[in-house]
């Protein structure tokens, strides 16, 4: 996992956005305890600084909640887990359409090309 | 709120009429990961030189923990040179309890636990060891102190990409940030960039870029190796 940063933006921001990624694929599951700060940067190969930050934005967001002496826990709060689902969704979306609007298509254009290619097979 | 565990105030050190510091000042943030970079001769070994108590300034103060650096800071700065400082009629146990016995803050069973990690043998002699082997043995000695300072001159230098990967793993499994501050001058950039929090760049003695590693992604939208590039060709900074 490590070495698989882009230079655009901050690798805590990288790392905060490929986990909540897994939560919302099923990948990690609500309940689920994260590895500790140590070994999760272990596992990436960061500095655990950054993995404190990125442990304190999700804290933050409401998607994690920490328990004194016990460790990190993905919420159970099924409310902000679908509106972490939406967020995603809205982002990816919102991103694509950007990026199709900038190379000039009309928003029919862009509609008619995502339904026959979602409808191919 | 920043707590500072070493600072440069006008710092100029001369070898003969060569300035190899002129006029440096900053200040190291303590808990933190802390690259020094730039191109041969611009000044970095001299500047952990003068942390470590083995250089006294020629101008200016250094202080580690709010007292002047002399000879005794070695009590609370551990020194990994980039020269070769091992002895090499030692076996490795015997440099892990040699050491040991010059620092009251050596951990044994952290040396225990990196030795494992490192996989090497503790019989074997120094000079048998390869050039990988001794660089993972000067790291397991720097990282048995539980030292405040941890100061690493080029510590992957000469070294190759699986030694170095191990040395970079084996720093972030055995700090401890909450206790210790790591400064650490190094050419391979990109391949520590994950690790750093913070990042100074050197150039002939003065100081170019001082940042944290984050802020060079977010605001510049750079690579660690540009941004060092950038900052060189611009003026000094002055902290």
């Amino acid at each position: 996992m490590s070495h698989a940063f882009n230079n655009t933006q901050p690798i805590y921001l990288q790392i905060l956005q490929r986990l909540c990624r897994q939560v919302v694929r099923g990948e990690i599951e609500a309940g689920d305890k994260l590895p500790s700060v140590r070994e999760m940067a272990l596992q990436i190969g960061v500095n655990p600084n950054t993995v404190q930050r990125v442990y304190g934005e999700l804290e933050r967001l409401e998607i994690v909640e920490t328990r004194r002496g016990l460790g990190s826990f993905i919420t159970e709060n099924e409310i902000r887990l679908n509106q972490l689902r939406e967020d995603l969704k809205s982002e990816q979306i919102g991103s694509f359409i950007k990026d199709m609007k900038e190379t000039g298509f009309s928003r029919e254009e862009i509609l008619e090309g995502v339904r026959r290619e979602l409808f191919k097979n | 709120m920043t707590d500072y565990i070493v600072k440069f105030t006008g710092v100029t050190k001369k070898y003969l009429r060569q300035a190899a510091l002129n006029n440096v000042s900053f200040d190291l943030p303590q808990g933190k990961i802390t690259a020094l970079v730039g191109p041969n001769g611009s000044g970095k070994s001299t500047i952990l030189k003068l942390i470590a108590g083995l250089a006294h300034p020629s101008q200016g103060a250094v202080t580690v923990h709010d007292k002047t650096v002399n000879r005794r800071i070695a009590g609370e700065v551990a020194y990994l040179s980039e020269m070769d400082t091992l002895y090499p009629f030692f076996t490795v146990e015997e440099t892990i309890r040699f050491n040991a016995g010059l620092f009251a803050d050596f951990d044994n069973q952290k040396a225990g636990e990196i030795l494992s990690f490192m996989q090497l043998e503790p019989d074997k002699k120094v000079r048998h060891l390869s050039k990988g082997n001794r660089g993972r043995l000067k790291i397991l000695l720097v990282l048995s102190r539980r030292a405040p300072l941890i100061l690493m001159d080029e510590p992957l230098a000469g070294l190759d990409p699986l030694v170095r990967d191990s040395i970079i793993k084996s720093m972030i499994s055995y700090l401890d940030l909450q206790q210790q501050t790591v400064f650490m001058s190094t050419h391979e950039v990109s391949e520590v960039e994950p690790v750093l929090d913070m990042v100074i760049s050197l150039h002939e003695g003065k100081i170019m870029g001082y940042e944290e590693v984050e802020n060079i992604r977010e605001k510049h939208g750079l690579s660690l190796v540009d941004w060092m590039k950038e900052s060189i060709q611009n003026k000094e900074m002055r902290i």
